[in-house]
């Protein structure tokens, strides 16, 4: 492939399906190894949206990306959380294995100034996943938060309540419902891939690979 | 040896006005009384027909709106010596001729910048940025360079030999001498610096004093002319004064903008950084607004203080409108150059984080950004904390819980003695008992459950055996 194709395709805009060895570099395993067969280039795609749809007071949707978010911290790069609706409990955070020292807290007075410093986060390229959640989000704030993501390598999650429209330009949509050993995951959009059946996932931290203990160790560069 | 003359002859003018955004007819003056006299006008003055020299009367009869601006020579001592500490990005051999300009020694920095043309664009631009217009010369010699800077003609001389040649037909009035000189001087049928160096040296020495032919020996090259270099204060304090009264930030930046540009120039020369910065708001008839301004980590980087800065003023409401923009920068810190290859990783994302958190806190205040450290404490209220950003905490962690924890703890409703939240909660684990702090007199005592809804929520609930009892929900497995 010519010098110039092989530039192109890496634009962070172009997703490609087979993309070989190369893929780790601009996807994260999300731990979870159903759900990495179920997305494109097996895991969450860096330098783009995730939306994160689900109702009520919590269906899993931190679980999900725990895994992914303690491997960032763990590279050092930053965790910004952007005005949580509630305290990010650092015991249970820990036990999860995210290296506290890479949380950042960003406390925020009205969604503007929270949109704002999303789009710093994203862009700044120390930060290596950005989590907002968004009461409300027009479709210029969100591209303008896609742009962000991708300029600055990060992985922008946002969570929000399960009855938002469907156009997005999030790079992926899930939907999660609770069940008694995990989440019921939807796939309602994914770049790459038409959207597949439901999957059920397992978030009991036990029944993953890479938990606790391995935070232990110390950090290993990939 | 090079030297690059910079007379500023609007200085004076530019001093008590280049803080403001617009133009307009503007003199400074002189002398007081009736013996007021136009110094400088600006250019639309000029453009009405006013001119240096004039009364003050004359001027306000032919333009009635002409705004007058009193000399302020403190002012323009400071903002020659805050220009000298600029021009020393330029090279280590700065020398300040008073009141007027600022001589540079430049050979050694030609390699530097690319060559003489890109050396005197660069000082030319920055100058303009600064809100100066200035006459650059070049000569072999310092006063050589000066004359010919003076008499406003930018002339570039870098071989010796043919200086005395470009120095010949130069007025004499480049030589600033004093008036009584000057009108002998002419009265002998002298005009051009060529006469008078063809007059007999003795008859000069007798006349005008030794002095007269050693400037002219220096500016020639014939006499050494060693200049003292200057040396910057340990500290960067900076003033524009506005012509006119602003209350508007879009305009305040302006001003605060070529402050900067005069601190990074200083910064460079001095090869530091700076953390933290106060700006100040002088007021007609209060005392100045002072905002500071921190960074995480000293730096020089125009654009980011810049914007820092901007960042800050939004959040800012003046009290009254401004009439002065300060800047000071009370410590400088070294910048310690940092290792290129090996860490370049993580030594980039360590300085993209200075940047984001300077950022955030500009705009969101410094007590926005926090993050998270474990505390060794049973209660599950206290085992954590919030800490500064990259913090470090040790200390181990249970199993079994809950991603979010509530800021307080929730009463829950009753239904026929079971606890509720949404429906009936299902008790799935537990209890796990918590019995601590009966030694600072939070003791609690308390079964914690996970439990569940019939929506599917999982939810972290305790029972409060001791002071108020009942359920509680304190935490989300989300």
């Amino acid at each position: 492939m010519s010098a110039n194709l092989e530039n192109l395709l890496r634009h962070p805009g172009i997703w490609r399906t087979q993309r070989g060895g190369e893929s780790p570099h601009n996807t994260l395993s999300t731990g979870f190894a159903e759900l990495d067969r179920a997305l494109p280039a097996g895991g969450w795609p860096l330098g783009a949206l995730t939306e994160i749809l689900f109702q009520g007071m919590g269906a899993g949707e931190l679980r999900l990306v725990m895994p992914a978010l303690a491997r960032l911290s763990r590279e050092g790069r930053w965790i910004a959380w952007i005005a949580p609706p509630h305290i990010p409990y650092a015991p249970a955070l820990a036990a999860w294995g995210v290296d506290l020292s890479r949380l950042l807290l960003v406390r925020t007075r009205s969604e503007n100034d929270a949109l704002w410093a999303a789009e710093q986060a994203l862009r700044s390229g120390s930060c290596g996943a950005m989590l907002i959640w968004p009461a409300s989000v027009d479709d210029r704030s969100l591209r303008r938060l896609q742009l962000a993501a991708e300029s600055g390598e990060c992985w922008g999650l946002l969570f929000r309540t399960a009855h938002v429209p469907q156009r997005s330009p999030a790079a992926v949509r899930l939907k999660l419902e609770p069940l008694p050993q995990g989440a019921l995951v939807q796939i309602l959009k994914c770049r790459g891939r038409a959207p597949s059946a439901a999957l059920t996932v397992d978030l009991e931290m036990s029944s993953l690979p890479l938990t606790a203990h391995e935070c232990e160790r110390p950090a290993t560069s990939s | 040896m090079l030297w690059l003359a910079i007379h500023l002859p609007d200085f004076p003018l530019e001093v008590v006005s280049r803080g403001g955004v617009s133009g307009g007819p503007r003199a400074v003056t002189d002398g007081r009384g009736v013996r007021q006299r136009l110094l400088i006008c600006s250019d639309e003055a000029a453009a009405l027909g006013l001119r240096a020299g004039m009364g003050l009367q004359a001027a306000y009869a032919l333009v009635p709106e002409l705004q007058i601006l009193p000399r302020n020579e403190s002012l323009e001592a400071k903002a020659l010596a805050n220009l000298a500490a600029w021009a020393g990005q330029f090279t280590s051999l700065v020398s300040i001729e008073p009141g007027k300009g600022l001589l540079m020694e430049v050979a050694g920095s030609l390699e530097l910048f690319g060559g003489l043309d890109e050396l005197r664009g660069e000082v030319r631009q920055g100058l303009v940025r600064l809100g100066y217009s200035a006459c650059l010369a070049l000569a072999p010699t310092p006063l050589g360079a000066w004359y010919l800077a003076v008499c406003g003609t930018e002339q570039q001389v870098t071989d010796a030999r043919t200086l005395s040649d470009r120095l010949a037909p130069l007025p004499l009035a480049c030589l600033g001498l004093p008036d009584s000189d000057m009108g002998a001087l002419q009265g002998m049928g002298l005009h051009c610096v060529g006469d008078l160096v063809r007059q007999p040296r003795d008859a000069l020495a007798r006349r005008f004093g030794q002095q007269l032919l050693d400037r002219l020996d220096k500016a020639l090259g014939r006499l050494p002319d060693p200049r003292r270099p200057y040396r910057p204060p340990p500290r960067y304090e900076g003033r524009a004064a506005l012509p006119a009264e602003v209350l508007d930030m879009e305009a305040l930046l302006f001003p605060l903008h070529r402050l900067l540009l005069e601190l990074a120039g200083y910064l460079i020369a001095v090869d530091g950084g700076i953390q933290r910065l106060r700006l100040g708001f002088v007021h007609a008839d209060r005392a100045p607004t002072h905002v500071m301004l921190g960074l995480s980590a000293p730096s020089r980087d125009l654009p980011h203080l810049l914007e820092l800065t901007r960042q800050r003023l939004e959040n800012i409401v003046l009290p009254a409108p401004v009439e002065q923009v300060e800047l000071l920068a009370e410590q400088v810190m070294l910048l310690v150059p940092q290792e290129q290859d090996l860490f370049s990783r993580g030594k980039r994302i360590g300085e993209d984080w200075q940047r984001l958190a300077d950022r955030l806190s500009a705009r969101l205040g410094a007590d926005a950004l926090r993050g998270l450290r474990l505390v060794p404490d049973h209660r599950p209220e206290r085992a954590w904390s919030y800490a500064n950003p990259g913090e470090r905490s040790q200390g181990g962690f249970t199993a079994n819980r809950p991603l979010w924890l509530l800021a307080e703890p929730r009463l829950l409703d009753m239904h026929h003695g079971h606890p509720c939240f949404g429906s009936v909660l299902q008790l799935r684990h537990g209890p796990e008992r918590v019995e601590s702090g009966w030694w600072d007199g939070n003791d609690v005592v308390r079964d914690y459950y996970v439990a569940e809804n019939r929506q599917g929520e999982r939810l972290w609930v305790f029972r409060e055996q001791r002071a108020k009892s009942g359920w509680f929900l304190h935490g989300i497995f989300a």
